[in-house]
Order: C-alpha cells, then structure tokens, then sequence
C-alpha cells in the first residue's frame, strides 16, 4: 500500500504501526498468556473462580487489541484493490487510461480519503469500547465478586496488574499517536 | 515478530557507517537472537513457579505483581523495540529520497541517464545533507533510549541482581510471607549478559556519532579552506551550484561510495 501513499505521511503511519505490531506481538501477548489460569478467587467452591473471570473479562484486552490492529489495518487494501482494478482496466482496454495508475486523483482520492477516515473512525471506536467495558484504563489487582454459586461476596485476585496496566497505557498511547498522524495525513490530502 | 525487523534492518545496513553495522550485527546476534532463544525460555514460568510459603489464595498474585510490575524479559523486548525504531527512521529517508528520484526520472528530468529504474533502486545514498542529520539523530536517540531503559532497569530492580528469596506482606497476605522467585541465578546471569551488550551497544553509538561529528566538522573546514582560495566576490549561489553538480556527478558516475562495509 505505501507506494501509492503520500510522500512523509506514510512511512510514519508505518513505523508507528509496524511499533504497535511489533510490541504487541513480542511483548504483550505473553502477558495476558495465562490469565485465566492465574485468577485465583479466595475461595474452594467450584465454578466460582470461572464465572467470575467470565463476569469481570467478557472480552479480555489482548484479544481486543489484536482485533483493534486488524480492523485498523484493513481500509488500506481498499486503496490496493482500487489500485488493482485501475491497473486491470488499463491492461483491459490497451490504452493508457491514466497518466499513473498509483497517481492520487478523482476516484482514488475518494478511495484515500473514505480509508482514512474509517482508520480514524475504528481507532476511536475501539478506545471508547475499552473504556467502556473496563471502566477506564485501570486494571485493579482485587475485584470483589457475588454471582452465583460464589457464597457472597468474594475477594478474586488479577494476575500482574501493574504490567498490564503498563501495556494497556502504551495501547492508547500508540493509539492516539496513529490518530494524529492519520488526521494531518487527511488535511494534508485534503488541502493539496 | 523479529522476522520482519531483521529484512528491515538489514535495508538500513547497506546506509550505514561500518561502527553501525558492527553494531547492527551486535545488536542482532547478542540481543535479539539470546532473547528469543534464551532468555524468554528462562522467564517462561515466572509466575507459575513463582511460590510463597503461604496456602492464602490470591497472595502469590500480589506478591508477584509487587515485586515485578514489569517483567525483566518484556522491559527487555520494549527496549530492543525503542532502540530499533530510530534505524526506520534513515530507512524511510532513503525510501523517500529514492522515490525523489524515480520521480524526476520518469519526468525524464534527471541529468545523468540511469539506464533504469532499477539503477535507483539499488543505489547506495552517501551520508551527508539532510540524510546526515537523519542518521545523526538516529543515532542520538538510540543512545538516549538504551540509557533511560538501563536506569529504568536499575531503578525498578534495586540493582541487577535478582534475589533467591522475597519478603512480602501485602494484603490479602497473613503476615509477613517468604516467596521464592525460580530460577535466580539463570536469570541474574543472563540479566548482566543483557546489560553488558547494552553497555558495549551503548559505547559503539558513542564511537559512531563521534566518528560522523569528526568527519562533518572535516569536511566543512576542507570546504572552508577551499573557498578562501577561490575569488571573493563568487557568491553563496554559485558555490552551492557547484556543490551541488558536485553530488549529481558523483551519483551519476555510480561508484561505490559511501564507507567500506
């Protein structure tokens, strides 16, 4: 995709996502490796400790973030399959029907600018829905739990917190940060 | 995964000094090679074998989280990530001037003929203008990074050495608790391992930014020199004309340039 991009823009997209992927896949999956395992509720009764985790982590946070990477790096193949399809319809017709397939302009900047705007869009997304369904982007180390077959209220213990908690702050972050360039990436294109 | 920084990386080898692909190399067998194979095997099992002389759930998650609130092996894996970037940082240079380039050639603006675009494409860019500053501040932050991470590392752990036994008495913890941490002296081993490559890789960026500052300061007094003999009335116009046929033709004629590898 990053022939067809701008000039500066793309490859700090890249490097910034490239940095995403790259700590994700070195550093944080481990993390949350064996986090079912791992919880421990103060407490013998079976069943418990399950449908507590299930209740605190409907989805858990890496399964989120990987979803986030994926949906955030699919409106670029828009731009590659309308590439594509330009390239073939020239091949098609055996005539020079642009002056560059790759060169940003009419369609393709609809295309360019609709990726753009759904990158953007899914980022926000995905931060809101982690807000949302851990209340904010902290991760207690006790959480107390009542669901059924718990007796009452039961002490129930996250495994390393601190160093999720880490990860999950360097995920906004990095997050935000694509926001930013993806804008200016926008009005740049726009403004051309 | 590490697969795909190596093929980046090895990209910013062809633009680099011979300290930085003495230092890519270090880089790549002494860290990155020793972390995958080695190290993560050994901070594999931390928490599960992470054991506290109590029967009290939910005790070992906190004493652990206590003492380790960033494990040594992902601190590690962080670092080399931070420390890597900067390189992306000329790889993008280079891609972008090539595509300068390719541009102007097929404006059919270029001056000197490549015979094709492939000529671009495997050229090798020297090191001065604006790619100097680049690779220059490439290197500054390399440095930077690799230090704030070892003080981060020492600040966190209280030291590099990692402890047989543990005294914790966080609640829901009874009292004061023993926990013993697996595998100490693995891990303190390799943990002096990974800051001694640290400090040489740390020393080989020192040595390469003052062997770039050397040349630059170099180069601008042999220009210096060169300038006072020419008349002084030639203006600041055509000296960087002539500067600047002076790096079209030396692309063009396409020799190795650049520092022997």
């Amino acid at each position: 995709v990053n022939k067809y991009s701008t000039g500066v823009g793309r490859i700090w997209v890249a490097v910034v996502f490239m940095f995403r992927l790259l700590v994700y896949v070195a550093a944080a999956e481990d993390i949350w490796k064996y986090e079912h395992d791992e919880f421990e509720c103060n407490i013998k009764q079976p069943g418990c400790e399950n449908v507590c985790f299930d209740h605190f982590f409907p989805v858990s946070h890496i399964r989120l973030w990987a979803l986030q990477l994926i949906t955030v790096s699919t409106p670029s193949l828009l731009v590659v399959f309308h590439v594509a399809y330009r390239e073939n319809r020239e091949k098609h017709h055996n005539q020079k029907l642009y002056r560059n397939p790759g060169e940003i302009d009419g369609g393709l900047l609809c295309t360019y600018l609709i990726s753009f705007i759904l990158k953007i869009g899914f980022e926000i997304v995905f931060l809101v829905l982690f807000y949302k369904l851990y209340n904010g982007f902290k991760i207690p180390h006790l959480v107390k739990c009542d669901m059924r077959p718990c007796p009452s209220s039961v002490d129930c213990y996250i495994s390393k917190p601190t160093e999720k908690m880490i990860f999950l702050y360097f995920l906004v972050a990095t997050s935000c940060l694509c926001i930013i360039l993806n804008l200016s990436e926008l009005t740049y294109l726009i403004f051309k | 995964d590490w697969g795909t920084l190596h093929t980046i990386l090895g990209g910013v080898n062809k633009h680099s000094t011979s300290i930085g692909k003495i230092w890519l190399t270090v880089l790549f067998i002494f860290r990155i090679m020793i972390l995958v194979v080695a190290a993560e095997k050994v901070w594999g099992d931390e928490q599960q074998d992470f054991v506290c002389n109590t029967l009290q759930p939910g005790c070992r998650n906190v004493c652990y989280d206590h003492f380790f609130p960033i494990s040594h092996i992902r601190l590690w894996a962080l670092q080399l990530i931070f420390v890597s970037t900067p390189a992306l940082l000329v790889a993008m240079h280079v891609a972008y001037r090539r595509h300068e380039k390719k541009r102007q050639f097929r404006k059919g603006d270029q001056k000197c003929e490549y015979k094709d675009i492939e000529e671009i494409r495997r050229q090798r860019f020297r090191i001065e203008g604006s790619l100097w500053w680049t690779y220059t501040s490439s290197i500054f932050f390399r440095l930077i990074f690799e230090a704030v991470f070892m003080y981060a590392f020492y600040f966190m752990y209280d030291g590099f050495r990692m402890p047989r036994l543990m005294k914790c008495s966080a609640w829901p913890c009874p009292n004061t608790v023993d926990c013993f941490v697996s595998r100490p002296t693995e891990k303190t081993v390799f943990t002096i391992f990974m800051i001694a490559v640290s400090s040489i890789c740390i020393l080989l960026n020192v040595a390469e930014l003052c062997y770039l500052l050397t040349k630059f300061f170099l180069r601008r007094s042999k220009k210096a020199g060169n300038s006072k003999q020419q008349p002084n009335h030639e203006n600041k116009e055509e000296t960087k004309q002539n500067e600047m046929n002076e790096l079209i033709s030396d692309s063009c004629q396409n020799t190795v340039i650049g520092f022997s590898s």
